[in-house]
């Protein structure tokens, strides 16, 4: 036994420590159910955590800080890596000097998601190397791992987890210990970090050589475990599922993959030629499985029933067994729901009584979509409402077309709004259109966070502060409104209500802050006027704080 | 508790009653013991008032985070209109506590049935009290901590 301290961490938290622990100089991210809590995490073990618009700038900060030879976190749910795929590719061919770990939480199942898509895919296709933890001990560990392995192979890893690791709280022993990381400095290295096609050719090369290396090194080195048990039955796992393996199956031998990209494919051949029945046990879509086939090796799946939703001790059983018979229904349970009093209950009440086809978006108030209100019709990815709604104005019958309102969170516009807006400028639907931006001045739905909107960091201390309506105007849209519709539901329904008619572009702000973060928001804010004010006592009195528009009619 | 011997809690209600800070307490005092554990839970949705459920597991070695169906020992219930749901994670053996255990005229704040829940689970669990309590001191802040003692304590103390 070693003398070390043991500790109960949920998997965010465990990543949080370790970055903190190896120094990571950069921790950068969007909110997102469950990878929120590594940032918020790391921001109070004082570590340097700040959100990001959304997770592509995530991405290139972080590459930008690795590029300068410092480590760098950036942490997103599994959607947000499809806003960060364009860097991500890239990225694999530039490298890094420092290193850079992307964690990619993934949410199958779908807790709180609009799809359940495995991401281990994107590993593949980018040609990054992929860490699976299966619990804190593992986050804590393989993120340092992580770290190690991008800076010795000058590449970005992807440290790939799921809603169960990310959320259950473990016992964690941080044992392991990383060198410290060298102080950041340029050098240049124009052939490697321009990727103009002339130097990109050889640096695909170059990716390519390097992910057979870390095979080599993943075969005899990586963190994959091998638990010898009876040859009647073999199974090959990695992540949560190996928990679920371990509780169902003890006496089987089992071989857990911790990298799962590149596949340490001889390994598995050894341990397949020492079972007699071998099975693939993995959650989501049939990705070890299939590469494992693919290289000429025989081993059983899981039935096509089972690549929904997560995977737990009862399925894992299922699987072992052959059994495709129907599963049986677990009660619904009450559906979450806005909460009573919550400013965007006026806004959808209004958007069905006027009978808008709205355009949705991510975030609490998709729940609009929900009875009483059920007042949304498409809801697809952060910032879709607008540009969706765009496109429905512009095919629609002008009858249906004038009703179309693109309904969209201050967070989400910040993430990916923004652009929708200029192409609202650059093609004009004929009968203009409506963008409503539900403005409560906070990350609502992932669990009260900052954004560029509120003029806050991710430690809540004041920063520079985007205005919706400022940029809208300097868009050239000149309909612009900013409204509380709870303090004045009539009002804001007569200000929509012209709007459908007006035929113009405009965008109508309802802003007024979340139940929840109205009481922690005016803190902020006082305590940014006490830091503002300093000893001029003055000036504390007539000196508007930049923080404070949320207030603002 | 007999030896590699798991035991399965689950903590129901709805999204605000507590059913996370009920589970982080139990998890505070188990962890104390210097056992395994694991505790699971989905956050996101469930914030908005939904049914939420927190599984905790401990014993010598814990591997999957999730209690199954039907293999709960205990299943703790903080909102009336969940119990039937949460009734299918119970064994045939297991103990259900629902909230009309306690007795809600003696609770001198309705929002710490959480605790007086957990008061009543004390009973079956092999932790001392004294344990219970300083978890209870490590997971509330101070302005809460004497009407959740006392909450505790009725728990406890009722049959």
């Amino acid at each position: 036994m070693n003398q070390s301290q043991r500790y109960l961490w949920s998997g965010d938290e465990a990543v949080a420590r370790a970055a903190r622990d190896a120094q990571v100089a950069w921790g950068v991210g969007y909110p997102g159910t469950p990878s929120t809590e590594i940032l918020e995490n790391l921001a109070a073990l004082g570590g340097k955590a700040r959100w990001s618009p959304n997770e592509k700038t995530a991405l290139e900060v972080g590459l930008g800080a690795a590029f300068a030879g410092a480590r760098a976190l950036v942490t997103m749910k599994h959607v947000g890596l499809n806003v960060a795929a364009d860097p991500l590719f890239t990225a694999a061919y530039t490298g890094v000097s420092g290193a850079l770990v992307i964690v990619s939480a993934d949410d199958p199942g779908m807790a709180s998601s609009q799809n359940e898509q495995d991401n281990r895919h994107y590993a593949v296709a980018a040609g990054v190397p992929m860490l699976e933890p299966a619990d804190s001990q593992e986050a804590y560990d393989f993120t340092l791992a992580a770290l190690e392995i991008s800076h010795r192979w000058h590449t970005p890893v992807l440290l790939r987890m799921t809603t169960r690791v990310c959320h259950s709280q473990t016992i964690v022993v941080p044992n392991r210990r990383i060198e410290p990381p060298p102080p950041a400095d340029f050098q240049r290295d124009i052939q490697g970090r321009v990727m103009i096609p002339a130097y990109a050719r050889p640096a695909h090369r170059r990716l390519r050589k390097k992910l057979t290396e870390i095979e080599a090194w993943n075969e005899s080195s990586g963190p994959n475990e091998e638990h010898k048990g009876k040859p009647a039955l073999g199974i090959i796992t990695s992540g949560i599922s190996y928990a679920h393996v371990a509780e169902v199956a003890p006496d089987a031998s089992i071989l857990k993959l911790g990298m799962t990209y590149p596949l340490p494919m001889e390994r598995i051949r050894l341990f397949v030629g020492t079972v007699q029945r071998c099975v693939v046990i993995e959650e989501g879509d049939p990705y070890l499985v299939e590469a494992i086939r693919a290289a000429g090796i025989a081993v059983e799946g899981k039935p096509e029933m089972y690549r929904y939703g997560e995977l737990s001790v009862e399925r894992v059983r299922r699987i072992l067994a052959g059994d495709t018979s129907p599963e049986p229904v677990p009660p619904r349970g009450k559906p979450p729901q806005l909460c009573q009093g919550c400013p965007h209950r006026t806004a959808f009440t209004v958007l069905n009584k006027l009978g808008c086809i709205v355009s949705g978006d991510i975030g609490c108030y998709t729940l609009g979509v929900l009875p009483p209100f059920e007042a949304m019709d498409t809801c697809v990815c952060m910032g879709a409402s607008i540009t969706v709604g765009l496109g429905l104005r512009h095919t629609l019958p002008a009858e249906q077309a004038r009703r179309v309102v693109s309904v969209i969170g201050d967070s989400t516009f910040m993430h990916s709004g923004i652009t929708g807006l200029v192409e609202m400028v650059y093609n004009p639907p004929p009968q203009g259109h409506v963008v409503l931006v539900l403005d409560n001045g906070t990350t609502a739905m992932t669990g009260l966070q900052e954004h560029p909107g509120t003029g806050r960091m991710l430690n809540h201390e004041p920063t520079g502060k985007v205005s919706i309506e400022a940029l809208a105007r300097s868009l050239g849209i000149t309909n612009v409104r900013v409204l509380d519709p709870a303090a004045d539901p009539a009002g804001f329904e007569e200000a929509l209500r012209q709007a459908l008619d007006a035929e113009k572009l405009t965008l109508l702000v309802a802003r007024r802050p979340c139940l929840l973060a109205a009481g922690k928001i005016r803190e902020y804010e006082k305590t940014a006027e006490l830091q503002r004010s300093g000893c001029d006592c003055q000036a504390a009195g007539n000196d508007q704080v930049s923080a404070g528009g949320a207030t603002q009619t | 508790m007999k030896d590699n011997k798991v035991t399965n809690v689950v903590i129901a209600g709805l999204g605000g009653q507590g059913v996370l800070k009920a589970s982080d307490i139990l998890s505070r005092a188990i962890f104390d013991q210097g056992l395994d554990l694991k505790k699971s839970e989905i956050h996101g949705m469930s914030q908005r008032g939904g049914s939420v459920t927190s599984d905790v597991r401990f014993g010598k070695k814990v591997h999957s985070p999730m209690v199954p169906v039907g293999e709960a020992d205990f299943v703790v219930v903080l909102a009336p209109e969940e119990v039937e749901n949460a009734r299918r994670y119970l064994r045939p053996t297991g103990v259900l506590i629902t909230p009309d255990a306690v007795d809600g005229e003696a609770l001198s704040n309705k929002r710490s049935i959480n605790v007086a829940l957990l008061g009543i689970l004390s009973r079956h669990l092999e932790i001392p009290e004294s344990v219970w309590r300083s978890a209870i001191r490590a997971c509330l802040p101070e302005k809460l901590l004497e009407v959740n003692e006392n909450a505790f304590t009725l728990g406890r103390g009722t049959s």
